[in-house]
């Protein structure tokens, strides 16, 4: 593949306006919620008002009996996957994927859905669901993973077994490199922390939503935000038994997503409430519901234990991270164990991690799914470290980066490694080198800190269709729901590659039945995989272009060239033609054999991870515990920036989710194991005046493998922030957090033990 | 219960429209008169994506009562641009790319405009406080902010 080079480049590296922009400043543009069809009624879910009880009857006659209700649906209309036999659609168990859609056996948290009503409006489905007689056996409830993995605990699933014994560890992953004792034999300096994170939530501002029409042949066709209209479709057949060919998922625009948006909660359920009352049906969340019973990510306990030479060498490294799943297995334990020490040449490496269920809503996946909470662990042990051998802390991971074609320890080879220069990039910002005032006025300290972090990033399965109109303009039609910004890359490297202006390239996303199989908009993949299927597809239109120009000029196609939009004769030897532009071949396309466009369908290869370096500087206010982020910078090798106003948005938006989580974010549960702060007031996430401007330093170090040079962006950023604060904290204050959030009450407790301490 | 019959003026255009006694303004713009651009994101006011304006005040249409608007004059989203003629702020916007998913946008967008009328030489705090009410999961507020402030330069310079 030719890798395309910065300087001959109209379009790829343009700020450009994206092809969706006008319909998003003007209120046009449609999301789930907006889509409204003749007929429609509505869809509201009754949810257990208890954290763990058996379901020993569901009665729904009296919901039946009230005047506006067209149907009602429980758990006997989805269809079960017993627990004894797996059924895998990607990385999502369906045993799993059905109990969270509608209790089956148990209620697993405050808010599991038990059965949904279907109703002429939406406040008559709601009193509906209140004349549901639901007969519980209420049992003991376990919220937090200490305390379900005590020997005396609730256990949530008898089926789940761990060391031969019934546990509510569902699962294991380890990741080992080289012998774990020798290496610490080897060691000069060892640390060993215990660190805490609570469970965060993804905090979207567009509800779940979606409309579903189940026709009388059988057919239905389904609106709803998604990362992937396919895993919507694949997912809803499954727990619907409906063929997949007999259901449309058409992609709504998406208001954010950052992983919860990859598995389903409404649709399947809507979907049965259309085909028993034979009318469509709108189901939207409530904030109260997203909270609940979607997401969040999981909170963690973790040990990490690093051990060096005097020099900075580190010779070993230990993780165990336990992960919160939520009531059924799927913590994300591939970030963590993966992750946490990937950056790093470490010759001796054991990472484990353990999935603990409890009674919460089932954790869905967050941006850089568990690697943040891993990073965190292991940046703010580094930090330590290079405290204790006298080292610079940029300097330390420097001296210790990974290598091109070294092996992790979760088993990848790394064809490119660009750890070094995302931390030179640092070494060498005006930021790191500027002095801080460190106590600038009574009762405030101020402190810096740095911390790097990994993301694996992906390729996968992706198609693109790219067409010509008659007129001579371009339309683009890829499978991936847009999160932010991707259509925008697209339209630049299509126009690009092309030669025609940018305008003159619209790109849609395209439903299940008018393009090819693609797989989740996640990962990191979207922009690296449909940059490559939409290369791939329009090589093949300018193939086209050279056989009509041919054609037309009684010449072989071999001696046609395409450049600056139009094809021209190779050379004198070829004929003296004069040169026929896009729009002209488009023009005769009838009369020179037929409509010009092609499709690739492709499971991409080639992403190189992602590697990021971060320095944030922290002001604290002593007496009432608030910690403040002042600056901000944040380096990242994207290989090319496609759209860069969009590769920076990926990386600033990601930085404020990890304040966010630093600082402010925590899901709170009472005694009764019901989520106390299900609201964006009690909940707090950052707010325009809590940050500041996020500097983002854009590497360029073109990843060989990808026509464009493409790496995946979105989730790098959001793994250094935990531990860069918490390291900027402790600068100021001289105390180390090992646990998050860094909220005031937390804040002023610690400064409270000290003083005492003092 | 019966309906209740409403008088307003929205975007410049007189009004009327029936709703239940219990509709907040949000439902009844979205469901009762298909002005889907303002969206829901809490319901309880404390995201900004519902903002209007009510008689020229920034308001979370989910907190006011779709009768209480009987009377009064309603600004949203869809009559921010005139004609094909983006607002300053609607272009801004798209040339900074100052939103990702979007959803957010058109409440930023009415609470940045209702800042600017109010105040057209904004500090960078000064415009991070106006927002303050405005959740944006996705950018970070970083664009979102240099962009209203270069409006409100632009929006200047223009007057002078």
């Amino acid at each position: 593949m030719n890798v395309i080079t910065p300087t001959e480049n109209k379009w790829i590296g343009a700020r450009t306006v994206r092809p969706d922009g006008a319909d998003k400043v003007t209120g046009r543009a449609a999301y789930a919620a907006d889509t409204t069809m003749p007929g429609m009624i509505w869809g509201k879910v009754l949810r257990s008002p208890h954290a763990h009880a058996i379901i020993k009857s569901i009665d729904t006659s009296k919901a039946e009996a009230l005047p506006g209700v067209k149907a009602v649906v429980t758990a006997k209309d989805i269809v079960d996957f017993p627990v004894d036999k797996s059924v895998m659609l990607g990385i999502q168990d369906m045993r799993w994927m059905c109990r969270n859609v509608m209790a089956r056996e148990k209620a697993l948290f405050h808010g599991h859905p038990i059965a949904a009503v279907a109703a002429t409006t939406e406040a008559t489905a709601a009193e509906a669901c209140k004349l549901i007689e639901v007969e519980y056996e209420v049992l003991p409830h376990v919220i937090e993973i200490e305390d379900a993995i005590k020997p005396d605990a609730p256990i949530l699933h008898d089926f789940l077994k761990h060391e031969g014994k019934p546990s509510n560890i569902a699962g294991t992953m380890v990741a080992k490199l080289g012998d774990i004792e020798q290496g610490f034999a080897e060691a000069d300096v060892v640390i060993e922390r215990t660190f805490r994170t609570r469970p965060v939530h993804q905090g979207y501002i567009e509800p779940q939503a979606c409309t579903v029409s189940y026709a009388p042949d059988g057919r239905a066709t389904i609106w709803s935000s998604s990362q992937g209209q396919f895993m919507v479709r694949a997912m809803t057949s499954l727990l619907t038994g409906v063929p997949q060919s007999n259901i449309r998922a058409i992609p709504a625009e998406i208001g954010g997503g950052f992983g919860a948006k990859t598995i389903i909660y409404l649709e399947p359920v809507a979907l049965l409430l259309s085909k028993k009352s034979g009318r469509p049906v709108k189901m939207v969340m409530s904030r109260d519901e997203v909270m609940r019973a979607t997401g969040p990510t999981s909170g963690s306990f973790s040990t990490v234990k690093i051990g060096a030479k005097k020099d900075g060498t580190i010779v070993a490294a230990q993780g165990t991270f336990y992960l919160q799943a939520g009531c059924l297995p799927g913590s994300p334990l591939r970030g963590p164990v993966g992750c946490s020490f990937a950056p790093y040449a470490i010759p001796h490496v054991l990472s484990v991690g353990y999935d603990v269920v409890s009674n919460r809503s089932k954790v869905a996946a967050y941006r850089a799914p568990g690697a943040p909470l891993g990073a965190y662990a292991t940046e703010c042990v580094l930090d330590e470290l290079a405290e204790k051998l006298g080292i610079d802390p940029l300097e330390l991971r420097h001296r210790n980066s990974a290598k091109t074609g070294m092996k992790a320890a979760y088993g990848a080879t790394f064809n490119q490694v660009t750890f070094e220069e995302t931390i030179e990039a640092i070494q060498n910002h005006e930021h790191y080198k500027s002095p801080l005032e460190k106590n600038p006025r009574p009762g405030i300290k101020r402190g810096r800190g740095v911390a790097s972090g990994f993301w694996y990033n992906a390729g996968g399965e992706s198609s693109a269709q790219v067409n010509l109109t008659e007129d001579g303009n371009v339309v683009v039609t890829t499978g991936h729901p847009d999160v932010g910004g991707s259509r925008a890359s697209i339209a630049n490297v299509t126009a690009e590659l092309l030669g025609v202006e940018h305008d003159r390239v619209s790109v849609i996303i395209g439903d299940t039945a008018s393009i090819g199989f693609s797989n989740l908009t996640g990962g990191s993949r979207v922009t690296f995989a449909s940059a490559m299927v939409v290369t791939q597809s329009v090589e093949k239109v300018i193939g086209q272009l050279k056989e009509r120009a041919a054609k037309i000029w009684k010449i072989d196609p071999e001696a046609v060239i395409y450049e600056n939009g139009a094809c021209r004769p190779a050379g004198p030897n070829a004929g003296q033609f004069p040169p026929l532009a896009l729009k002209d071949l488009a023009a005769k396309a009838n009369e020179t054999g037929g409509p010009i466009g092609a499709g690739v369908q492709l499971n991409t290869q080639g992403a190189d991870p992602g590697f990021a370096t971060h320095v944030v500087d922290v002001e604290v206010d002593v007496d009432l515990g608030i910690v403040r982020v002042l600056r901000y910078t944040a380096a990242q090798d994207v290989g090319r920036a496609l759209h860069p106003s969009y590769v920076e948005g990926q990386i600033q938006g990601g930085v404020v989710q990890g304040i966010g989580w630093a600082l402010s974010e925590e899901y709170l549960y009472d005694r009764q194991g019901r989520l106390d702060n299900a609201n964006f007031l009690d909940y707090r996430m950052p707010v325009c005046s809590d940050v500041p401007m996020i500097e983002a330093v854009v590497l360029e170090i073109p990843n060989p493998r990808h026509p464009q040079g493409v790496k995946g962006v979105g989730e790098a950023p959001i793994v250094p922030p935990l531990a860069a604060i918490a390291n900027a904290v402790y600068d100021a204050l001289g105390r180390r957090f090992y646990s998050l959030p860094m909220s005031p009450p937390k804040v002023t407790e610690v400064m409270d033990m000290k003083l005492a301490a003092e | 219960m019966a309906k209740v019959h409403v008088t307003t003026t929205i975007n410049g255009e007189p009004t009327e429209f029936l709703c239940e006694p219990q509709q907040s303004l949000l439902d009844a713009l979205r469901n009762n008169l298909g002005l889907t651009g303002t969206k829901e994101g809490c319901g309880t006011g404390d995201c900004g994506a519902c903002s209007i304006t009510l008689d020229g005040r920034l308001t979370c249409s989910c907190l006011v009562l779709a009768v209480e608007a009987d009377g009064h004059s309603i600004g949203t989203i869809e009559g921010m641009a005139q004609g094909d003629k983006l607002h300053p702020l609607q272009r801004k916007f798209l040339e900074m790319a100052a939103l990702q998913c979007g959803i957010c946008t058109p409440g930023v967008l009415i609470a940045a405009r209702a800042l600017l009328e109010k105040n057209p030489n904004p500090t960078e705090t000064e415009v991070r406080f106006g927002l303050a009410g405005n959740l944006c999961r996705c950018t970070g507020y970083d664009k979102i902010v240099r962009a209203v402030m270069d409006t409100a330069a632009e929006m200047r310079e223009t007057a002078s």
